[in-house]
């Protein structure tokens, strides 16, 4: 009986792995006091750019005073909502054009020729037909976030391993478990992809829709602050869309460590 | 179906647009007989499998299968393990079986194979013939009667090709399976099957029954036999004093 071998690298990590967590901060904190210390010596105006403890004690302010809650929280259902609806949309014509060569040859020529159009350029379209409500800021963010779920989603459904789906068959597996035992699993990494893709583009097309049609939101805090030149809260709007941006590509990683930990394992063992 | 074989091939013809792949190949192959397929590569050795497996149509003539409309008593091997990576070795090996209790059978193969202590690994965590035996260990989950190899030793190197041809051959001899090799290296086939059968320019051209209990040398002469048969070379004639 052969007897798995595992090679013993916990010496080595136990000293790496603090380097390696520290590693991507080290920027950040670089640029932080880089720019703390320009402020503070006078080199960096106050209203060209004003210093990080500025920026961080109006957000303090704006806190206490429940602004900065109430237009981020508009700002995070528009875009959960937005993502989902687009991602749901993006994600089922991917499945069926994937799945079916007459979906395919039906529907995926038109879906190219509409991704190509970009879709900040609807805003005009949709402001007259929706208005500036939320269901236009919310349509803007389904169809920015619609094309790169559609796009993954439809190639890695069309790009699984033909060998699988024959062993699939040789099994005699069902057409439901062909899907869900083989195909899906295969396009889940391709899929993944394309959210944390459309995650980004998310941020982007909220930004904008905000900034240009909105009465509350982080974009429109932003707007708002510009016309009054409070440039700390236009520097504190723009550190907030950074760090959603970074929490939602921390909750997309978190979900591909959780579904793909099996591309994680490599050969621990010797025959 | 004829002289009490397992599988009867009758006269089957196979065509891809104007490519002839099999041309009226007939053969009978008995209940426990391990045979072998040789020849070139476009021979139709592979093509002849995946027929008999099911997974093609022969364009005109017959296969039969004694005893069976089910599937289920026929599983394949192919060169690549085609081991669904997501899983783990134990749910590779049970996640087509329609059995209650596979997980105890699965783990009663891989005690066969050699890896009871792999079920929870992952195929890319095992080398090249570690995920062989677990292919093998998979194609046995439905105790099938008919066990099809398509080249599986292919991509592996001379000592594991060794150690998997000899748990092979234990496991098809101990289960009386019926099993059909197709490979490329003769002497793998003189030393494995009970008849060996060359494929060339489409049908099956030439066959060959190989003895009991054979030895290295009688292997030798097999396999120099079926090379000459498919190079079209007299086979070395050996002086004696």
């Amino acid at each position: 009986m052969q007897k798995p071998m595992t090679l013993d690298a916990t010496n080595k990590r136990s000293f790496k792995i603090p380097v390696e967590k520290f590693l991507p901060f080290l920027i950040p904190i670089i640029i932080v006091l880089g720019w703390q210390v320009s402020s503070s010596l006078g080199w960096l105006s106050s209203s060209v750019l004003p210093s990080p403890i500025a920026v961080f004690q109006d957000g303090i302010k704006l806190t206490q005073s429940g602004e900065l809650p109430k237009n981020l929280s508009i700002s995070l259902y528009r875009a959960t909502v937005g993502l989902l609806i687009g991602g749901s949309v993006g994600f089922i014509l991917g499945f069926i054009n994937g799945m079916s060569k007459t979906c395919r040859l039906l529907f995926d020529s038109s879906i190219q020729m509409f991704r190509n159009i970009p879709h900040l350029a609807l805003i005009p379209l949709i402001i007259l037909w929706l208005g500036i409500n939320e269901s236009a800021k919310i349509s803007l963010v389904a169809i920015g976030t619609m094309f790169p779920v559609y796009i993954n989603t439809f190639h890695g459904i069309s790009s699984v391993d033909p060998d699988l789906i024959e062993m699939g068959k040789s099994y005699e597996l069902s057409k439901s478990q062909m899907f869900f035992k083989i195909i899906f699993p295969a396009a889940l990494p391709q899929i993944l992809v394309g959210i944390r893709y459309a995650l980004g583009v998310m941020w982007t097309t909220l930004i904008v829709a905000e900034t240009i049609s909105a009465s509350s939101g982080i974009g429109y805090m932003a707007n708002n602050a510009e016309d009054f030149v409070d440039m700390e809260t236009v520097i504190l709007c723009i550190v907030v869309y950074a760090i959603l941006g970074k929490i939602s590509d921390l909750v997309a990683k978190s979900f591909e460590s959780l579904l793909l930990d099996w591309q994680k394992t490599g050969r621990s063992n010797v025959q | 179906m004829r002289n009490n074989s397992m599988i009867s091939i009758q006269n089957v013809n196979k065509t891809y647009d104007n490519l002839t792949a099999l041309h009226d190949v007939s053969l009978d192959i008995k209940q426990g007989e391990f045979l072998a397929l040789v020849g070139m590569s476009g021979g139709g050795k592979s093509t002849l499998l995946r027929l008999i497996a099911g997974l093609e149509k022969p364009t005109t003539g017959n296969i039969e299968i004694d005893n069976s409309d089910e599937k289920s008593l026929m599983r394949v091997m192919f060169q690549e393990d085609r081991l669904l990576p997501w899983m783990s070795v134990l749910d590779n090996l049970s996640f087509g079986s329609k059995n209650k209790n596979a997980q105890n059978h699965a783990k009663e193969l891989l005690d066969l194979v050699e890896l009871g202590d792999y079920a929870d690994h992952f195929p890319n965590q095992l080398s090249g013939g570690q995920k062989q035996r677990v292919a093998l260990a998979r194609a046995l989950m439905t105790n099938p009667k008919i066990l099809l190899l398509d080249e599986p030793l292919g991509a592996l190197d001379a000592l594991t090709r060794r150690k998997m041809q000899d748990l092979i051959l234990n496991i098809c001899e101990k289960q009386n399976l019926t099993t059909i090799l197709v490979t490329h290296d003769v002497e793998e086939a003189a030393r494995m099957a009970d008849r060996i059968v060359v494929m060339k320019e489409s049908t099956n051209y030439y066959e060959e029954d190989c003895p009991k209990n054979r030895n290295a040398g009688q292997i030798g002469i097999v396999a120099d036999r079926v090379l000459g048969e498919i190079l079209e070379e007299k086979p070395l004639q050996i002086k004696t004093a």
